[in-house]
């Protein structure tokens, strides 16, 4: 199927990346292209398969519920581009609703 | 050029065990051919001198005391897509910024522990997302064999710099991660051992997340020993990743220097491409011929869905990149773009478009919308089965035979600049490496013999899930009949 503009400017919401509207075209050009030619998976019979997420073949393991580190306050802050009194500072949250 | 970087991580080992030479004058040497050959390569975007200096210090001093361990001053390259404690580390993303990891990732630390000194980090394509390494913020890598023949050739992607870093003598050997086939298909174009081990011998912890069900951390090397040597170090079973496996991880060492005597070799017919590169082809056909004589015996298998596994991966991997690229938004690390009056919505929307690449953009643009409501069956499920398929092709394949031959690409390594207008064509350098990536298979590609314009041809082996050993017999011998020559 092929992707119009309105679709990829929905797709690029999604995904929280700003596309201006002069580069719609360009993207909606390439993504089509990309989604055209992953549509030959229809031939494929695939009625008798299980979908596969993984090829691990073990179960998940489990672990005990008890801290394993602590203390790294520092650490994690280390990296962030604006951190205030121990914490992450974002801009402002306005409820829209 | 030096001899020191000539030698390979075996010999460099064994010199500095018995203190034929200190850790130090081997670093020290690495280190000025990287002075002298990495402005024109852009193998490496960063190079922790200090720090090699340092840990080559420690490799002597613990020889001179008698406790040495196995690795000890063996020079390495780290693909900028591991976590490497207090060395900025970027995956080659705008995104990242100066982002300075406060841990280390398990495999480096395996190999640290191991006594292994770290040269730098290298190029690769933006978030391992490429196979031309042309993708990276922080510029081309290039072929050194292009260098060779006065030509900007690209190193392949996505371990493009560790790949050429490692073909240039600018380490002993590297780490690079494939997904798709990103160790194997730029060792293929530099002319370099690249073995993609079985998906979790390698713990992906610290490892920065391309597609969780695929990525798997592997050694770019000079020969199939040193291969062996790097896995057997970096591999094992990790508690901080779920994924990782609990299989004890065998002394594939002892796999080399084997008669592949009856070895059962299969040639997948549907490899055979229309339109296959001549070359490529001749050479796949003489190492067939090249095994027989040594007593394999070489059969055709059939993976039937090999058409459909490039599609697959391509709604696969971009599917699980989006979800796991999400975690980039400003908040906790990298860059952050803020304009006047921005809310918390707004600072996501400009972080994303600044930071990220287009081919980035493209893969997350994709995974979105094929994990979408409306779109989750059609693509993302149908693709699941699909893998399925494709899994269960190598499974009837492996109850006839014990090791597969392929290509490791469809051509010798390209000018930069080439297959960049469409992405799709792009994407078709990673035909043959693909299918085993969705197998979880383990996967090894040699350097076979030089096309007519003098760049390197690749032939890959795959085994069985957990079979390395089967893998290392064959490639070593194999290696053995082909005495391809490095630069």
């Amino acid at each position: 199927m092929s992707l119009q503009e309105k679709d990829v400017a929905h797709i690029a919401k999604l995904a929280r990346i700003k596309v201006n509207a002069e580069d719609l075209p360009h993207y909606t050009k390439e993504l089509s292209g990309i989604m055209k030619w992953i549509e030959q998976l229809s031939e494929v019979n695939t009625d008798d398969v299980d979908a596969v997420a993984t090829v691990t073949k073990h179960a998940l393991p489990m672990r005990e519920d008890v801290v394993s580190d602590g203390h790294i306050q520092q650490d994690v802050l280390r990296n962030a581009p604006k951190s205030e009194y121990g914490c992450f500072v974002v801009p402002k949250v306005i409820d829209q609703g | 050029m030096s001899e020191l970087t000539q030698l390979t991580v075996a010999q460099t080992a064994k010199m500095i065990a018995n203190k034929d030479i200190s850790a130090r004058e081997v670093t020290e040497q690495y280190l000025a051919e990287i002075k002298a050959k990495n402005e024109y390569l852009n193998a490496y975007i960063t190079i922790t001198e200090e720090r090699a200096l340092a840990q080559a210090d420690a490799s002597d001093a613990r020889i001179a005391k008698g406790e040495g361990r196995a690795l000890d001053g063996v020079p390495l390259a780290v693909k900028d897509l591991f976590c490497t404690k207090d060395v900025r580390t970027t995956a080659c993303s705008k995104i990242l910024g100066d982002f300075t990891p406060t841990y280390e990732s398990t495999v480096t630390q395996n190999l640290l522990d191991a006594g292994c000194v770290t040269l730098g980090k290298t190029n690769l394509d933006e978030f391992a997302m490429g196979s031309a390494n042309i993708t990276s913020y922080y510029g081309d890598a290039k072929n050194p064999w292009g260098e060779k023949l006065g030509k900007d050739i690209v190193p392949g992607g996505s371990s493009g710099g560790s790949a050429a870093a490692t073909a240039a003598h600018l380490c002993a050997a590297s780490l690079g991660t494939d997904t798709g086939g990103s160790i194997r298909q730029p060792a293929a174009f530099c002319g370099v051992t690249g073995f993609k081990p079985t998906y979790g011998r390698c713990s992906r912890w610290g490892t920065i997340a391309f597609a969780s069900s695929l990525d798997q951390a592997g050694p770019l090397t000079k020969n199939v020993e040193d291969a062996a040597l790097i896995f057997q170090h970096m591999a094992g079973h990790d508690a901080k990743d779920s994924t990782s496996a609990t299989h004890k991880v065998p002394d594939v060492s002892t796999a080399l220097h084997q008669s592949v005597k009856g070895l059962r070799v299969g040639i997948p017919v549907e490899y055979r491409m229309d339109g296959m590169n001549a070359e490529v082809e001749a050479m796949w056909d003489k190492a067939a011929t090249l095994l027989k004589e040594q007593g394999a015996d070489v059969v055709p298998v059939s993976l039937q869905h090999t058409k459909y596994a490039l599609p697959t991966y391509y709604i696969i991997a971009p599917a699980e990149a989006s979800s796991n690229l999400a975690r980039y938004d400003g908040v906790r690390y990298g860059e952050r773009i803020v304009q006047q009056g921005d809310g918390i919505d707004d600072m996501y929307y400009h972080t994303r478009a600044d930071g990220f690449g287009d081919e980035v953009k493209r893969r997350i643009m994709i995974g979105t919308y094929v994990l979408s409501a409306g779109y989750y069956d059609a693509y993302y499920l149908k693709a699941q089965r699909v893998r399925a398929k494709i899994i269960q092709d190598f499974n009837e394949a492996f109850e006839k035979v014990d090791v597969i031959l392929t290509p490791t690409a469809p051509s010798a390594a390209f000018d930069i600049g080439q297959n960049i207008d469409d992405p799709v064509a792009m994407y078709l350098n990673d035909v043959f490496t693909v299918p085993a990536s969705l197998a979880g298979l383990p996967g090894i590609a040699l350097p076979a013999g030089l096309s007519k314009d003098g760049l390197p041809l690749g032939l890959q082996l795959l085994a069985q899930s957990f079979d390395e050993m089967t893998l290392f017999k064959a490639a070593h011998a194999l290696e053995n009949m082909l005495e391809f020559k490095r630069l």
